[in-house]
């Protein structure tokens, strides 16, 4: 009331034509009153519209689980609008013993419990979580599988499968550059159309698991919305980058993008598809899911090495790139695999992760649409029985490579 | 004994602990227990479980009896026998006043369950009369829900206490009379008929109802016990606190203190709603079952034994060794949710 009783004269203020205000004092005028406002209907609003209808809500959601010898340790988010008190937690129907700092979570706060259950390994188990009213909150572990701590060791083996899953593979896909230089113009345009192909296969690929990761997590940071936030700031960013180049390029006399800047662009947009694939291998392994072994490296070797063919095809009509470069590119796009699974393992969090899946979904529309160009035929056509050909393909090899690996 | 309808629906501290235990109308040597009334464990096991010893709950956490307004240890050997007066016929008319209140009752520590009672407590009074003996149980309904009180037992069709027959359903603030002999002798139940009935029993409205033999039985030191459980969410599929008389390891933390070989008799109901099978079974020692308690002879001498929802029956023991001995459901995930306790033989 106070409030827009008082706006009154400042909206005759800003009308009046060729004011001799600052425009900064018009800006802060309007925003000191919408703080006023707010902060008065935080302070008295609530009062004028009385309780809610019905019972508080309650929903809660466990973000984390970590498994030890006898302990069962859950973090749990409030997600709903009301405070939570947590009255009792039962496992597989059996009433535990926990420890926790506090019974009741704060609207958007989280709370620790620490039960003391004996667990056996590669078992499932339900945890039920009764709130004071009674209201009950279930949250499953699909296989019980002790959380691996974050010490030397481990690492050492996030750092091994990262470079197996992603370093390794995209460098040996590097290897074809030799080849692709030798080729004739119209299979050039073809390897870049099963680059195409690779790279939207890999974004639906992402989108979907993203998805089902994203819904998994408790949504109190909105869910499946971050996958498109992420896939949206990093296309953006990506677009940015690329404008800045070009026209640092275009001082230097060159015209269009250099097969080069193709290559690194395609590199940071695979190496941040990486990361979103590290963190899903990080965090399969930490839960339990993940086969180690001798198939799944194989498998993303097989997978991830058709990567490395998508780098540097954009090389193969240019100027010989240095060595050190082209270990450059590798490492751009492979290394951020190692980063993930570190990440996917200590401290994983589904909507981090459906965050960063987006970030690489992003980044591979990018790259898609930096490509187009590339596959276009003397006609200026992007979609010619060539490049169709070549984009089926590649769908093809990442469909059935894909079916090797299920992390 | 009597209650004083205004002090039950003011919810005050009505059933003070001690009170009850002091009211024993059997004149049996029960033993006197320590209440634990508002201050949480009693003697014995501070809290049985934990990991691999088994079940619990959060250690340390518990129950306010105060506020509940009854300790589940009074409730073993609190029998209500009513007001009696002499007929002119000579036989024996017992008259009870039982009031129906809506009331929050903490089930478990931490855990509070919005349980519809019989004066105010879960399970209601233990009702007592002997074979023959008139009834009159003046059912007052001072619940926001409408109600019934039905009796197991044989009675005319107009005192059944079921919807539309007889007086039918009781509204909240009225009341109604039931009157009938008190036949067969043994182990009964009385609940509310309302629908949907489930819920109404699941709610707490149900007491036992014991008609002793014209001749009596021998004397011993008695216990009602009966196997209840709550639906805490409500969704009607099973239920996530078991117990007997209402608190989940209530007689883990306060266990049943009972004297080396002296007969214990145990009535004991099933009035789980929401699963259909319910069990007691007792540690280091064996017992004389009479189902439905109709029958001085026992048909079984056993240490397990499983009971349909209604189905109840008396149980004779005696303790040979001192020590603590387990009860609980022998359908273990019940024992796992609360429904497990502890004799203490002294």
């Amino acid at each position: 009331m106070e409030a827009s009783s008082r706006s009154q004269p400042q909206v005759e203020v800003s009308d009046a034509p060729r004011s001799r205000v600052p425009a900064w004092v018009l800006g802060a005028i309007p925003l000191a009153l919408i703080v006023a406002a707010l902060a008065a209907l935080l302070s008295v609003g609530g009062d004028t519209l009385g309780e809610r209808l019905g019972p508080p809500v309650e929903e809660i959601a466990v973000e984390r689980t970590t498994l030890r010898s006898g302990e069962i340790e859950l973090t749990v988010r409030n997600t709903g609008p009301d405070a939570v008190t947590v009255g009792q937690v039962f496992v597989n129907d059996t009433y535990v013993d926990y420890r926790t700092s506090g019974a009741t979570i704060g609207r958007s706060a989280t709370e620790t419990f620490t039960l003391n259950y004996p667990w056996q390994a590669d078992s499932p188990y339900l945890v039920t979580l009764v709130s004071a009213t009674g209201a009950t909150t279930e949250h499953e572990i699909p296989l019980a599988v002790a959380t691996p701590s974050a010490g030397g060791g481990f690492y050492g083996l996030m750092a091994l499968l990262g470079l197996y899953v992603g370093v390794i593979p995209v460098m040996l896909g590097m290897l074809f550059l030799p080849f692709l230089r030798r080729v004739r113009e119209h299979w050039i345009r073809f390897f870049m159309a099963v680059t195409v192909g690779l790279l939207g296969f890999l974004a639906l690929d992402a989108y979907l698991e993203g998805t089902e990761i994203a819904e998994a997590g408790t949504g109190a940071f909105g869910g499946a919305k971050l996958l498109f936030i992420g896939a949206g700031a990093a296309f953006l960013g990506l677009v940015a980058l690329d404008r800045f180049l070009r026209a640092r390029r275009a001082r230097a006399r060159e015209a269009g993008a250099s097969g080069f800047q193709l290559s690194l662009l395609i590199a940071i947009g695979i190496g941040l598809h990486n990361l979103g694939e590290g963190l899903a291998i990080g965090s399969a392994y930490a839960i339990g899911e993940l086969a180690l072994g001798a198939f799944l490296v194989f498998g993303f070797a097989l997978h991830n090495t058709t990567e490395g063919l998508a780098i540097v095809a954009p090389l193969s009509r240019h100027q010989r790139p240095a060595l050190v470069r082209l270990v450059g590119l590798g490492l751009i796009a492979g290394a951020p695999a190692i980063l993930g699974a570190f990440l996917g393992a200590s401290v994983y969090n589904p909507e981090l992760a459906a965050l960063l899946i987006g970030v690489g979904i992003g980044a591979i529309i990018q790259v898609i649409v930096q490509l187009v160009p590339a596959i276009r035929d003397r006609a200026g056509r992007a979609l010619q029985p060539a490049s169709v050909a070549g984009i089926l393909t590649g769908v093809a090899i990442l469909y059935a490579t894909g079916l090797l690996v299920s992390a | 004994m009597k209650f004083d309808r205004r002090q039950l629906l003011g919810g005050g501290a009505i059933a003070a602990a001690g009170a009850l235990t002091a009211l024993n109308p059997h004149g049996n040597r029960a033993l006197a227990q320590d209440s634990a009334a508002g201050s949480g464990m009693g003697h014995g096991m501070k809290g049985h479980g934990g990991g691999t010893s088994g079940a619990t709950m959060r250690k340390g956490a518990t129950v306010d009896h105060r506020a509940n307004g009854f300790n589940p240890t009074d409730l073993l050997r609190d029998f209500d026998e009513g007001r009696t007066r002499r007929l002119a016929s000579g036989r024996t008319l017992r008259e009870w006043e039982i009031v129906a209140a809506d009331k929050e009752i903490e089930i478990a520590p931490g855990i509070k369950y919005p349980a519809w009672t019989f004066n105010g407590r879960m399970p209601g009074p233990t009702l007592r009369g002997r074979e023959g003996d008139r009834l009159r149980i003046r059912f007052v309904n001072g619940s926001a829900h409408p109600h019934t009180m039905h009796f197991h037992g044989i009675h005319p069709a107009e005192m059944d206490g079921v919807p539309e027959i007889g007086a039918g359903l009781i509204q909240p603030g009225k009341s109604t009379v039931y009157e009938f002999d008190a036949e067969p002798f043994g182990m009964h139940l009385y609940h509310c008929h309302a629908g949907p009935l489930a819920e109404h029993i699941a709610r707490g409205m149900y007491g036992a109802f014991i008609v002793d033999p014209r001749q009596g039985r021998e004397e011993a030191d008695e216990l009602v016990m009966m196997m209840n459980g709550f639906n805490t969410n409500f969704d009607a599929e099973g239920n996530q606190v078991y117990a007997v008389n209402s608190i989940a390891f209530h007689y883990v933390n306060e266990p049943i203190r009972v004297r080396q070989g002296e007969l214990v008799r145990i009535y004991l109901a099933n009035i789980l709603e929401y699963d259909p099978i319910n069990s007691f079974h007792l540690h280091g020692n064996f017992f004389d079952f009479f189902p439905t308690g109709t029958r001085l002879e026992p048909a079984d001498f056993t240490d397990t034994i499983g009971m349909v929802q209604g189905q109840r029956g008396i149980l004779e023991v005696r303790f040979p060794h001192k020590g603590l001995f387990m009860f609980h459901a022998h359908k273990t995930e019940f024992a796992d949710l609360g429904w497990m306790g502890f004799f203490e033989v002294v």
